[in-house]
């Protein structure tokens, strides 16, 4: 039997979260006051996943750099393969809110998107 | 000399939102004045995601929650300047801008609304003792130069301070390739919300010291390191407590402050506890016709609230422009006390009030299994228990018309946190 | 070879570079910082003492009394911000009635005209705002406030116009002294010169000691300072001193000429030649000393606190003079407050004793006035609209807090001994001086700086040297 501390992030009230675990399956979750820690617990101990936000190079637009997202959240171990992927992209301007930036990053079977518009510049 | 119904002062999701609703409400010829090159604020540099889950009831980035409101303004029509600088308000609601085009603009407005947003609290303001080298930034300075111009300020970063910007950008620099040694917080608890304080930090192991402060910072030309030490219930440093980092940059992220400039120019009676302007019901400040909202008027938690308390400013400023000043009716204080920092509005007239309104307000401590009360004199007519409020978060009470017409010689209405 | 090579570009050595272009002089100062007014000069209580202080018959006390006579005309030759505002001290005990009155003797003695004692009812009416303590005061109308880097940029700017080459980033190192001239050994190589000025400031006595065998000895005296926002102009509106006493010597308050309110100096010993950094106890006593002269001192309005160095020489004097043992090496040395207020005619005295030296002739082309950059904010709205009709970038503001234009920023980097930093932007156009510290224009203005200068943004730096305020670029170590 493992045990895990979690803060539930819920609400302000932060409870703090013990979640018992028998190899993959979620035995109990106590110390939450709330349904709300319960979802929560099970979720972060079985499969953690964010939303990874960054931002890339512009080629040709008014700004230097556009800011993107996963479309999806990735697993949370994924991070930082996912920004590193996006070390070297550069998009050509004009981009729109959701165009394709990195397509099936990190091999998460998620795209990255731009998450602004940026038009090309006159000159 | 131009002439509107109404100018807004601010092209951010205060200002957009303002306008959209006074020209869904019939005001016919709106200009917005934005002083960046693009619509849309700090919501721009605010890139992760987060969002509009009350508005959109999804979670978007920054600029994507203000696309939505920029894709509005311009179906509606809605004129907008960017590039300009509003450098005055008259009281007769003369604006006077400036921009590299156009020159000196002055605009004759009938309403004008204040959506001016907020700045930074800065290392100056917190009288940091040390040096003042480079590398010492304001969070929202980082943020802009990472976030939309692709440049690091720092490699090795200390924090200073743990509401939501300082968290946000405790996670950004650290996947942008930067170390972030440690976050401090001068309180016994953070101001952010308990998701960033997961997500940012303890994702990627960066320690928060809560009841700590920067008391020294090394370095002639660039940042060499800065002191920690522990504070005491007073806030001051304990001697003996000292912790050296190693570090070559700090981001301040300890406060933000209504910018107002403008207002108080303008002659706006402000607020000494939010440093916004008093306003009534309407949102509307002691100078006729001149209206706030957003964090012009006071700092909020959720971009979400400020849209909806621009819109309510925009179709105030739309009656006020179609029908000219609710006039009768008197206006009642709102109080707050034992807990309760601040409401926004200060005054409420039960006459021309609508059947329900929304007041705002801040705590300034963490009360745990309390109730958010409202009395009408001295009868208590809200009592909602709260298993915990916060100073970081925004709270709301409703007040509906029926109930204080109840109370024809009401003078005052209360806010308070109770025990019991 | 030089004729004069001056070391600082401090207000000391810029007043002496300027006084000396007047001449058919070969002239060349040398900074090892990478803009003027980077040490004493800049960091300072910016005032003008109208000349009671120092001891009668000292040359602090002449020259101080002199350069006080000379700065309002300066101010309009060099088109620096300069204003009289009358300078207060106030007595906040009867029993020290004494030294105010030994003060006022003093001063009349030194020459500072109009002064007089006044009661607390007329200082009340002056400054409404004064301690309910307070019994009288010594009244200077004389007294007076200035920009120090208004004032040093200019004398440099009109000594470079005339001819003076400026040398930045270039530390010096050691001096040989040849037959008839002197070789001064820098980091960035050798020059050769007839004559040295050695206006150092804390490191004055560092190269005295490297010719002299009569050594001197300076010690930084560090003064903590704290600015307040323009929200409070008018708080007080003259400069207000603590009259010395058993109690202490008390700190400052005084109105500065762009509208905010000064408190300060601390008075800390240390060894550090470099060391500006503030500290909390400095700050602590800024803030408790203030309030025995003026009440509800709006400190929570502070913008920022610096620390500026005072070159303290052991004997408390002024030293310019050429040194026996070292012929052609003229010391400018131990130019402590009043030195600001003095700096026009100590630079009248440096270069009154290198004429005599050398029988240089004043030069007929010599252009005596200087125009400083254009602040729009003086000019009429047709005015303003005309000029930004004509150049757009005046119609771009870049510093929210203090107004301030493109066209301004540009005028400042462009300009002979142009800024090359955030800080030599902000003490030329005052962007980023105001209340928000910088934070919101010192992204547009490190963009301005790269355009006009033609580098890279990650090459700006804060104030030259290893200040760079961009490190890399995202994921750059990925």
């Amino acid at each position: 039997m493992e045990k895990r501390e979690l803060v539930c992030i819920g609400c302000p009230l932060g409870c703090p979260l013990t979640v018992e675990i028998e190899g993959t399956e979620v035995v109990s979750v106590t110390g939450n006051t709330c349904k709300r820690g319960d979802v929560y617990a099970r979720k972060e101990v079985t499969n953690p996943t964010r939303i990874v936000t960054s931002s890339v190079k512009v080629e040709g637009g008014v700004l230097a750099a556009v800011s993107v997202k996963t479309k999806e959240d990735i697993p949370k171990g994924k991070i930082f393969e996912c920004v590193t992927a996006l070390k070297d992209v550069c998009v050509k301007a004009p981009v729109a809110i959701g165009d394709v930036v990195l397509a099936d990053v990190a091999g998460t079977g998620v795209d990255v998107i731009a998450t602004k518009n940026v038009i090309a510049s006159t000159s | 000399m131009l002439n509107y119904d109404i100018v807004i002062v601010g092209g951010g999701p205060a200002g957009l939102a303002a306008a959209v609703s006074a020209k869904r409400n019939g005001a016919e010829s709106i200009l917005v004045l934005e002083r960046d090159k693009e619509l849309g604020g700090i919501l721009n540099q605010c890139i992760h995601n987060g969002f509009g889950l009350h508005t959109f009831k999804e979670e978007l980035t920054g600029p994507e929650y203000a696309q939505r409101f920029i894709d509005q303004l311009l179906e509606e029509n809605i004129e907008y300047k960017l590039n300009t600088m509003v450098l005055d308000i008259s009281k007769e609601k003369v604006v006077t801008a400036m921009n590299r085009s156009e020159g000196i603009l002055e605009i004759q407005a009938k309403a004008v609304i204040l959506a001016m947003g907020c700045r930074e609290r800065s290392r100056g303001a917190l009288n940091i003792p040390g040096y003042r080298p480079a590398g010492v930034f304001s969070a929202g300075t980082a943020q802009r130069l990472v976030n939309m111009e692709g440049y690091l300020p720092g490699r090795e970063v200390v924090i200073l301070g743990s509401g939501d910007i300082g968290l946000i950008m405790a996670r950004r620099m650290t996947l942008e390739g930067a170390k972030v040694k440690v976050v401090a917080e001068l309180l016994p608890y953070s101001g952010g919300l308990k998701r960033n304080i997961v997500q940012c930090l303890d994702d990627f192991g960066i320690p928060l010291k809560l009841s700590h402060t920067v008391v020294d910072i090394k370095g002639k030309e660039r940042v060499e390191g800065i002191t920690l030490a522990q504070v005491d219930e007073n806030r001051r440093p304990i001697p003996g407590t000292e912790e050296f980092y190693e570090c070559d940059t700090l981001l301040l992220s300890c406060g933000l402050i209504p910018e107002n400039e403008l207002s108080r120019e303008l002659g706006v009676e402000m607020s000494p506890v939010t440093s916004g302007p008093l306003v009534n019901e309407s949102l509307e400040t002691n100078v006729e016709g001149v209206f706030a909202c957003g964090n012009v008027l006071h700092v909020h938690d959720l971009v979400d609230f400020v849209s909806q308390e621009a819109q309510a400013a925009g179709k105030n400023a739309a009656e006020y422009v179609l029908n000219g000043k609710k006039e009768g009716g008197k206006d009642i204080p709102i109080i707050a006390t034992q807990g309760a920092r601040y409401t926004v509005p200060k005054t409420v007239n039960p006459q021309r009030m609508d059947e329900k309104h929304v007041v705002r307000f801040r705590v300034g401590d963490v009360y745990k299994n309390c109730y958010v009360s409202v009395y009408l004199d001295d009868e208590r007519i809200i009592h909602r228990k709260r298993p915990v409020v916060a100073p970081g978060e925004m709270e709301q009470i409703e007040l509906k018309k029926e109930q204080l017409e109840a109370y024809p010689d009401l003078k005052e209405i209360t806010v308070k946190i109770e025990t019991e | 070879m030089f004729d004069v090579v001056v070391i600082g570009a401090g207000v000391s050595g810029s007043a002496s570079a300027r006084e000396l272009s007047r001449y058919d002089l070969k002239v060349c100062v040398v900074e090892m910082e990478e803009d003027v007014c980077c040490g004493t000069s800049k960091a300072n209580s910016a005032i003008v003492h109208a000349g009671f202080d120092a001891e009668s018959g000292s040359l602090m006390a002449k020259l101080n009394v002199e350069g006080s006579e000379m700065m309002e005309e300066l101010s309009k030759e060099l088109d620096f911000h300069y204003k009289r505002n009358g300078s207060l001290v106030v007595c906040i005990h009867e029993e020290e009635r004494d030294n105010l009155q030994a003060l006022y003797e003093r001063g009349v003695k030194n020459g500072v005209k109009d002064l007089r004692i006044i009661e607390r009812d007329e200082l009340v009416k002056l400054e409404p705002n004064i301690s309910d303590k307070a019994v009288a005061a010594l009244y200077a109308p004389t007294g007076a406030i200035v920009c120090p880097f208004g004032m040093n940029i200019a004398l440099a700017e009109n000594a470079a116009v005339n001819g003076v080459e400026f040398r930045f980033d270039t530390k010096v190192t050691g001096f040989e002294k040849k037959d008839d001239y002197w070789v001064v050994q820098t980091s960035k190589g050798d020059i050769e010169t007839k004559y040295v000025v050695n206006a150092a400031g804390v490191y004055a006595d560092v190269f005295h000691n490297m010719v002299s065998e009569k050594k001197i000895h300076i010690t930084p005296r560090r003064g903590d300072y704290c600015l307040l926002d323009r929200s409070v102009e008018g708080y007080v509106t003259h400069t207000i001193f603590q009259l010395p006493s058993k109690y202490g010597k008390g700190v400052l308050v005084t109105p500065t000429v762009h509208g905010n309110t000064l408190v300060g100096p601390t008075a800390i010993d240390i060894e550090d030649k470099d060391g500006t950094n503030t500290t909390q106890q400095g700050i602590d006593e800024l803030t408790q000393k203030a309030g025995e002269t003026v009440k509800n001192l709006p400190i929570r309005q502070v913008i920022t606190s610096f620390a500026g160095l005072r070159a303290h020489e052991d004997g408390h004097e002024f030293i310019i003079e050429e040194l026996e043992d070292a012929k052609g090496f003229i010391d400018c040395s131990g130019i402590e407050s009043p030195g600001l207020s003095s700096a026009p005619a100590i630079g009248k005295m440096v270069a009154g004793i290198i004429k005599d030296l050398t029988g240089a002739k004043e030069r007929e082309d010599f252009i005596a006035t200087r125009k400083g950059i254009l602040d729009p904010k003086t000019l009429s709205k047709e005015e303003y609209a005309a000029l930004i009709k004509e150049k757009p970038e005046y119609g771009n503001i870049i510093c929210r807090c203090e107004m301030i234009t493109e066209g301004e920023i540009m005028d400042a980097i462009n300009r002979p001994l142009g800024a090359k930093s955030l800080d030599g932007v902000k003490r030329r156009t005052r962007a980023g001086m105001g209340r928000c510290q910088a934070g919101f224009c010192s992204p547009r203005t490190i963009e301005i700086l790269a355009r006009e200068r033609g580098v890279d943004p990650s090459e700006i730096t804060k104030s030259g040297g290893e200040s760079k305020i961009i490190v890399g670029i995202n994921k750059d170590n990925l």
